[in-house]
């Protein structure tokens, strides 16, 4: 890894870091209450009293972006790690079993990747008008396809290897298997799924509340507050400018993050 | 695709109410006239019954009727096709457009600034949400300097085909950034996998003129997997048309989408998720074809 790549992985983990510290300490770092309605200051654009303006109901919008930084990030790190998990165990299922579970596993996965991921989640949210538990294991539940076709196939071509087959030969289960021989093979793989899954998930959260579909107001998240600010973005560009901002950049961190620790593994596929 | 179809029909059943939602809401309605319309409808046979019936109408082109303004919902999609379409030709230019000239000079000058500049771009474009790009995009040149349009496909009083295409430009660009930026950098691997093969080394120690053996045939041999992958992302194009179209007000079939799902108005819905599912399929299958096509080792 060259020294520009080192600097990249640090300037990632900074900002992560620095986003993760604001969701968690939003209620000491908010110069204002999230929901604090301020109905003379309203649509007040941005100033020192207020660094990203107030919104129609006078709302401080640094404070509301704070505290959507706790739904958004929350849903992005929880979603992913489902994604993956489940992913996982799919995968680790239909490379273990083979046959018609293994068929059956992934024709599922086929049928739900050539649906397309955003419309299929904004009927199912109109269906079942999720909370933000629900939201989290549906973001999931379109997700785990691509982890579960990788893993799969690491696990098959392990499972045909001499030292699992040995392990599998002196009587070794194949829960005991798993754990021992083909976790360490496969966590590489699922901690760069997982990186990129944060960020895609934080993205799809966002596209369905920005349809208000997806996290219901009056609980703030970056998707719904441009929702909201789409009605009077000529008027309040601010309103819909700093939402998005937050977005793209803890999508990029995660993005470039996962782009980092996917390059050492690309330099020593000989083993 | 059979298995598609079964989870389409599944959150048809799952919508609220079922697919009689709209008359039960309804306090006009009297409960034995849902029963009389239940049973018209078939909806009182056994569920494996009821798929097989909606799954031969669908294949025959009968996909019910809106519940918004009652019309069949197969003509209402037909009459919103060509526009996206259009916008989905237009982008899809845009995007190689873009994407084709950097991946290879990225790919040709590794570690140049090209190369930084595209890879920085690249990792952006990925992380960017598509429907704010949009509002910025919206926001900045539609109302804030006023060079395009911000919405629509025409203007009310000037059809003419260039004021048509002011129209497409902004949404074009949406919808294109995405692809534009995964495929930029596709290219540039597959163009570094094929720099490093001997053929290359060969033709140059032979004296063909460089500009020549990049596009003759480093490029030629790099097209053939960028094909396979620009149609593979039909599944994506898809989102991002549901999205480009709502945020431009584009009349197309995402636009149908959204307006269906603001109304709740599930035989749109559900047909929209059907064909377009139909369409990914056959796309991957295409893809696959091209792939053999282009390819002649795996023929």
């Amino acid at each position: 890894m060259t020294r520009r790549a080192d600097r990249g992985t640090l300037l990632a983990l900074v900002v992560a870091t620095i986003l993760v510290t604001f969701a968690l300490f939003a209620p000491w770092i908010a110069p204002h209450a999230p929901d604090a309605i301020d109905l003379a200051g309203r649509r007040a654009s941005p100033s020192t009293a207020h660094w990203f303006g107030t919104d129609d109901l006078g709302r401080d919008l640094f404070a509301r972006v704070l505290f959507g930084a706790r739904v958004s990030l929350a849903i992005g790190v929880l979603a992913a790690a489902l994604t993956v998990a489940l992913g996982a165990t799919v995968g680790t299922v239909a490379g273990w079993t083979g046959r018609w579970i293994d068929a059956l596993l992934m024709r599922i996965a086929d049928a739900l990747l050539a649906m397309p991921r955003l419309p299929l989640l904004m009927i199912t949210s109109v269906i079942l008008r999720p909370g933000v538990a629900l939201l989290i294991v549906l973001v999931a539940a379109v997700g785990w396809m691509e982890t579960a076709r990788v893993v799969r196939a690491e696990v098959r071509s392990l499972a045909t290897r001499g030292f699992v087959e040995a392990a599998r030969a002196v009587g070794a289960g194949a829960i005991w298997s798993m754990w021992r021989h083909v976790r360490p093979n496969v966590m590489p793989t699922l901690v760069v799924a997982t990186t990129l899954a944060v960020g895609r998930s934080i993205l799809l959260e966002s596209a369905l509340s920005f349809f208000g579909v997806g996290v219901q107001p009056p609980t703030a998240s970056w998707g719904n507050m441009l929702y909201q600010a789409q009605a009077t973005m000529a008027t309040e560009p601010w309103l819909a400018f700093f939402p998005g901002v937050a977005i793209v950049i803890s999508v990029l961190t995660v993005n470039a993050l996962g782009e980092r620790l996917d390059l050492p593994k690309k330099g020593s596929d000989s083993n | 695709m059979l298995l598609v179809s079964v989870l389409v029909f599944a959150l048809l059943h799952a919508a609220p109410g079922g697919p009689l939602s709209v008359y039960l809401e309804n306090p006009g309605v009297r409960p034995e006239d849902i029963e009389r319309l239940r049973r018209a409808l078939g909806l009182d046979q056994p569920l494996a019954t009821q798929y097989l019936r909606w799954l031969a109408a669908f294949v025959r082109g009968d996909w019910g009727f809106s519940l918004s303004d009652g019309r069949p919902v197969a003509e209402r999609m037909l009459e919103r096709a060509p526009a996206t379409l259009e916008l989905a030709a237009t982008s899809l230019v845009m995007a190689l457009l873009a994407a084709v000239p950097l991946g290879v000079r990225s790919a040709v000058r590794r570690g140049g600034w090209v190369d930084r500049i595209g890879s920085v771009a690249a990792l952006t474009g990925v992380s960017l949400p598509v429907f704010w790009f949009g509002l910025l995009l919206q926001l900045s040149i539609a109302i804030g300097l006023g060079w395009l349009p911000s919405s629509g496909r025409s203007s009310a009083f000037e059809g003419g085909a260039a004021d048509r295409i002011r129209h497409l430009i902004l949404p074009g660009i949406v919808l294109a950034a995405v692809h534009a930026a995964a495929w930029s950098r596709y290219l540039r691997a597959s163009m570094i996998g094929i720099l490093s093969q001997r053929f290359i080394l060969a033709g140059e120690s032979r004296g063909v003129p460089h500009r020549r053996l990049m596009l003759r045939h480093a490029l030629r041999n790099a097209a053939g997997p960028l094909v396979t992958v620009v149609l593979l992302d039909a599944a994506l194009l898809v989102s991002g048309a549901v999205v480009t179209e709502s945020v431009f007000a584009w009349p197309g079939l995402g636009g149908l989408f959204t307006e269906a799902l603001a109304r709740r108005d599930y035989p749109v819905l559900m047909a929209f998720l059907m064909v377009t599912s139909v369409a990914v399929i056959m796309l991957n299958l295409l893809a696959d074809l091209a792939h053999r096509v282009l390819d002649p080792r795996t023929r």
